[in-house]
């Protein structure tokens, strides 16, 4: 049922919850190929947990995701959609890649090990091909040099391309980015956000951040969406999104953020 | 008093009953690291009631004596129709107790490894196999190097308890040797230094085997 209109990632519906604490109510999001989707809002508003739901990290309590028009967190069983099994979801998991705030990275792999374990492992590579590719991905981030350096050598910047690196080398059709500037200085996020750029232009990739950049998203996303307690309060393409948002969260977070800039 | 002579004469005996010592001691140890690499890992992730039965079963090994461990090992069972060695019945009692031990260290090791570890290696769809194998295990394993030594030693150290059941290990010839000849000052003495010289030296190589560690492992 793949048409040409069919969104790479749908949530239908989808709930999760903590206990009592609701944290997505009932979202509904599209995401087309190719689009960059560029998500704000201020913390706790769930932001965070689509990512976390899309790479399967977290269990769904209601509704369906669809990746490339296929169900993600559910499987067909005889007509049915029922939770997928830990089989079924490794079988989907490969079309999303992320990268953490905190890197995650290998600590105790070199950059070009932290690329190649996963072609080695899921996809069978040989140990020469992995490297290669890992090779290229790299050279790609900029980091060419830096490929025997253990993550503790390199700096926060240096890492977070590995980072990006690594979920590269899986050829995801969906890149999710989680605030992965937050946690460096001010002065090595240009190093990522470019490379984040580079991908956007010359890569069919879809991408979701979740960012505080709001300059870098106005600039790189072709849509915004403000959540705010766990639904969309406010969407809209990027280049006209920040002129005149509408809802009075919106104005207010806007406002909060460019005086904290 | 110190008969020199006799020393000597005994200091061979003592020696081969040394190697079983040794013997006892590398392959109790060897099962206690396997074992209790297991039970963390059930403890871990097994399903809950699989959970609540190993929390239990290490529970009560540990809160019950060596001794009485090995004494039940090696009268009880045999009325049930398993018949083992002494040596045999004695390492499994000793890789079984320090098992459990091992394992509460395992556990501390393997909570210790980042949760973004784990979720790195889900988002790299890597299967649970080489999850632990080769992210999640050779960065919980260094930092817990010095207290799997410990219990390297102290496994040791308890060794002379199987001469409850007649293995004949160092404490069990010295014993032999003293009833034949009513010395005992020259054997337990002799027993007593070859244990001091092997935890000297183990613990030394313990601690030169965790700085090799620590200077591979340079986690961020």
């Amino acid at each position: 049922m793949k048409t040409a209109s069919t969104p790479m990632v749908r949530f239908d519906n989808v709930c999760k919850r903590y206990g009592d604490l609701v944290v997505l109510d009932e979202l509904n999001l599209s995401i087309d190929k190719n689009e960059k989707v560029a998500i704000i809002g201020p913390s706790g508003s769930g932001k965070t947990t689509v990512l976390r739901m899309l790479m399967t990290l977290e269990k769904i309590d209601e509704g369906v995701i669809y990746v490339d028009g296929e169900p993600l967190t559910h499987e067909l069983r005889s007509g049915q959609l029922v939770l997928a099994d830990k089989r079924y979801l490794r079988q989907k998991r490969g079309q999303i890649g992320m990268v953490f705030q905190h890197f995650n990275l290998f600590g105790h792999m070199t950059a070009i090990e932290n690329c190649m374990q996963a072609p080695i492992s899921v996809m069978g590579m040989t140990k020469a091909q992995a490297r290669e590719l890992a090779l290229e991905l790299l050279s790609m981030v900029g980091l060419g040099d830096k490929v025997d350096q253990y993550p503790a050598q390199l700096s926060g910047g240096q890492q977070q391309r590995v980072a990006i690196a690594r979920a590269l080398a899986m050829r995801p059709k969906v890149m999710l980015f989680d605030e992965v500037t937050s946690a460096l200085d001010p002065e090595l996020c240009g190093e990522v956000l470019s490379v984040i750029r580079q991908l956007g232009e010359q890569h069919d990739l879809t991408m979701l951040m979740v960012t505080h950049q709001m300059g870098f998203a106005k600039e790189f996303a072709d849509r915004i969406c403000f959540f705010d307690a766990g639904k969309i309060a406010e969407e809209g393409p990027a280049d006209t999104f920040f002129d005149a948002p509408q809802n009075q969260r919106t104005q207010q977070f806007l406002q909060a953020v460019m005086q904290a800039t | 008093m110190w008969d020199w002579e006799y020393t000597w004469e005994i200091l061979p005996i003592l020696g081969e009953a040394s190697l079983i010592t040794l013997q006892a001691t590398v392959l109790g140890f060897l099962m206690a690291l396997v074992l209790g690499l297991i039970l963390a890992i059930l403890r871990m992730m097994a399903p809950k009631p699989v959970r609540y039965l190993v929390a239990g079963f290490i529970e009560f090994v540990r809160s019950t004596p060596l001794l009485i461990q090995i004494f039940f090992l090696y009268y009880v069972l045999p009325q049930v129709g398993l018949t083992m060695g002494a040596m045999l019945t004695g390492v499994i009692a000793l890789g079984v107790h320090y098992g459990a031990y091992c394992s509460e260290v395992y556990r501390a090791g393997l909570e210790g490894v980042p949760k973004g570890q784990w979720e790195a290696s889900t988002a790299l769809n890597l299967p649970m196999s080489v999850t632990f194998r080769n992210v999640i295990l050779p960065q919980a394993i260094p930092p817990i190097v010095p207290a799997l030594g410990n219990y390297l030693v102290a496994l040791f150290k308890e060794t002379p308890l199987l001469s409850a059941i007649a293995v004949l290990e160092l404490m069990q010839t010295a014993k032999i040797l003293g009833s034949e000849t009513f010395k005992y000052v020259e054997p337990i003495t002799m027993v007593g230094l070859f244990f001091l010289c092997f935890s000297l030296v183990s613990a030394y190589i313990i601690r030169r085997f965790e700085r090799r560690l620590n200077r591979q492992v340079r986690v961020s």
